[in-house]
């Protein structure tokens, strides 16, 4: 396949070689027809592999890891990973990449001796066993979880030369199945003055937030299978919160109480931190919602581009508003914008991906995506996401991720 | 039985796809399909506190006794007098507007009772919820009273520490709290 018989047939969307999508279906048939050789001879075809295994892992060839980075230089436990972003496709992080946040490392709960306490106002207060919680009816659902300091490295005055992951990679898309909070708030049967939930962690860190009851109404779960399997001890095991679309830190972990009461308990985690300052020095509280945002993850930093031809730009979109609607790609620095393809069921909180072709034909260019959500939400760019809060404050930063490909076909984060 | 729960989960997916507004009819349901196993608890002891002073236990602590434990049990992490560069505890008040805020315990928090919540649940670091209750009160009155909060006399116990009054308690603006309204009971502010 050859870049000039390509260009004839292809159909531009948007400026500097973004291509509609038909363009890229013949260009794969193209790359296919010439792409039939017999594999070279290897062991793997004639001497039996490795027997089964009782737990999987990935291929050694496939490099998968995560970034990890120190919380605290007095707290080693306390620290995060995130997921790599560039090295998976879909909307469904595997288990052992899901991005982790912890505030006193990871517990390791027995079951049996955990307990879910629900009391405060409530007619009874009540206790369940992780056994007794398998019994109720459970929901599944595919929803993203954000850690709301995601992407917190584009807050800086520089440009960090990092990949997608290490840059925005604390979020992360699963399948998540629990039992939905309604039956136990029904059972304890909450006072009418019960406006806040008050969810608290087994941890040594004993994290605790404040949730308003209408969030816990609305598809909140006490989770305990994550992509079909019970959850990981850094993801809560034997069961934690979930509140779909709402900042990771209010989906408490290693769940262990919840307390219904008329007012917030104003915890240190939803006052001194998770909090955002505003340039006069006032600052927003209970900023659950996580916005509208979308990042492309292939190419991206510190990718390499060997050849000039047809790439398929793929990223993924979410919001803790809705739907996503739509997700438009510049190549050029966002001087014109295309349409990509949603390529993934499209549910409300949930992870989306997006595709769309690229011509790059060696010209320095730029790349970027913009999401919009179903309530009509645009995701802003970093200059106008800056200027949302005081600077220095970098929960909630929803800003267009640029990235740049150089004339050599390096990929390097840039702001524009 | 089984049966019988399939046959109601079938008709709580129908409800599903036929309705948006499905929470009310979710919950009738929800009795129904829930098999309560929930047993009822007398003697559960809360650790959270309010700034209303629910979950503050009894004890009392002075500005001197928490100087003596925060030397032994906090300062290395937070420096003598809470001024640790990175982990400092103390100044900051008036500078939230600033380009460059200092956001501390004395700027930043709004109650007091944040404070005895947090060192009683997670500090120290490391042998968290192993200090007493007096203890607890009198680290916060040191901290209050390094940030000019509190005098160098004072002595918190329930009381005293729910009356205290942060410099920057005005200092926020809560998002998605509901309020109660005619038609639907709650809403969004």
């Amino acid at each position: 396949m050859s870049n000039k018989s390509n260009n004839n047939e292809t159909q531009h969307a948007a400026g500097n070689g973004l291509l509609h999508r038909r363009s890229l279906l013949k260009a794969s048939a193209l790359g296919l027809a010439g792409g039939f050789l017999l594999p070279a001879k290897a062991d793997w075809r004639s001497v039996p592999g490795a027997p089964q295994s009782t737990y999987g892992s990935p291929s050694k060839f496939a490099d998968l890891r995560r970034e990890q980075t120190i919380g605290h230089p007095f707290g080693p436990a306390a620290g995060s990973s995130s997921t790599p972003l560039q090295s998976l496709n879909g909307t469904i992080t595997p288990n052992s990449l899901h991005f982790e946040r912890h505030h006193a490392g990871i517990p390791n709960i027995d079951p049996a001796k955990h307990f879910l306490t629900l009391y405060g106002d409530v007619k009874t207060s009540l206790r369940f066993s992780y056994e007794s919680l398998l019994a109720y009816p459970m929901e599944s659902h595919k929803y993203f979880l954000e850690c709301s300091g995601n992407s917190y490295r584009n807050t800086f005055p520089i440009a960090q030369n990092l990949t997608a992951g290490s840059l925005n990679g604390l979020i992360s898309g699963a399948e998540w199945t629990g039992v939905p909070l309604h039956y136990l708030l029904d059972e304890a049967g909450l006072e009418k003055d019960a406006n806040w939930i008050i969810a608290e962690g087994a941890d040594a860190s004993g994290h605790t937030r404040s949730i308003p009851l209408h969030r816990m109404l609305d598809g909140a779960m006490v989770a305990l299978f994550q992509n079909g399997e019970p959850l990981r001890p850094a993801q809560g095991y034997p069961m934690r919160l979930f509140v779909p679309g709402c900042e990771g830190n209010i989906s408490v972990k290693w769940l262990s109480a919840l307390k219904a009461q008329k007012t917030p308990a104003y915890s240190r985690e939803e006052t001194s931190k998770y909090t955002d300052l505003l340039k006069d020095g006032t600052a927003e509280m209970f900023s659950l919602e996580m916005e509208v945002k979308s990042v492309i993850t292939s190419p991206s930093g510190t990718m390499q581009l060997n050849r000039k031809g047809v790439y398929e730009i793929s990223g993924m979109a979410w919001s803790g508003a809705s739907a996503i609607r739509t997700v438009e790609v510049s190549a050029d620095g966002g001087k014109s914008w295309a349409t990509a393809l949603l390529q993934s069921d499209n549910q409300p909180n949930a992870l989306t991906r997006f595709r769309i072709p690229w011509q790059w034909t060696g010209q320095p260019s730029v790349l970027q995506s913009r999401a919009i959500d179903q309530k009509g939400n645009v995701q802003p760019t970093r200059d106008v996401a800056l200027q949302r809060y005081s600077a220095g404050s970098f929960y909630h930063y929803n800003g267009i991720q640029s990235w740049q490909v150089s004339s050599d076909g390096m990929v390097k984060n840039v702001y524009v | 039985m089984i049966f019988k729960r399939c046959q109601y989960l079938f008709f709580v997916l129908l409800l599903i796809s036929e309705s948006t507004v499905l929470i009310a009819s979710e919950n009738a349901l929800g009795d129904s399909l829930a098999p309560r196993l929930g047993e009822p608890v007398f003697d559960y002891v809360s650790s959270i506190v309010s700034p209303d002073g629910s979950g503050l236990p009894n004890g009392v602590g002075s500005v001197a006794e928490g100087k003596s434990v925060y030397e032994a049990k906090c300062a290395a992490c937070h420096g003598v007098e809470g001024k640790m560069q990175g982990n400092h505890l103390v100044g900051g008040i008036g500078s939230l507007s600033l380009v460059q805020p200092t956001v501390t315990v004395g700027s930043y928090w709004p109650y007091a009772t944040t404070l005895f919540d947090y060192i009683a649940r997670a500090m120290p670091y490391g042998q968290a919820k192993t200090l007493s209750a007096n203890e607890v009160y009198a680290v916060t009155a040191y901290v209050l009273f390094l940030n000019g909060i509190v005098s160098e006399q004072a002595r918190l116990d329930a009381i005293t520490l729910v009356a205290v009054e942060m410099p920057n308690k005005d200092g926020f603006i809560e998002l998605g709290v509901f309020e109660p309204d005619a038609e639907s009971g709650v809403r969004k502010k």
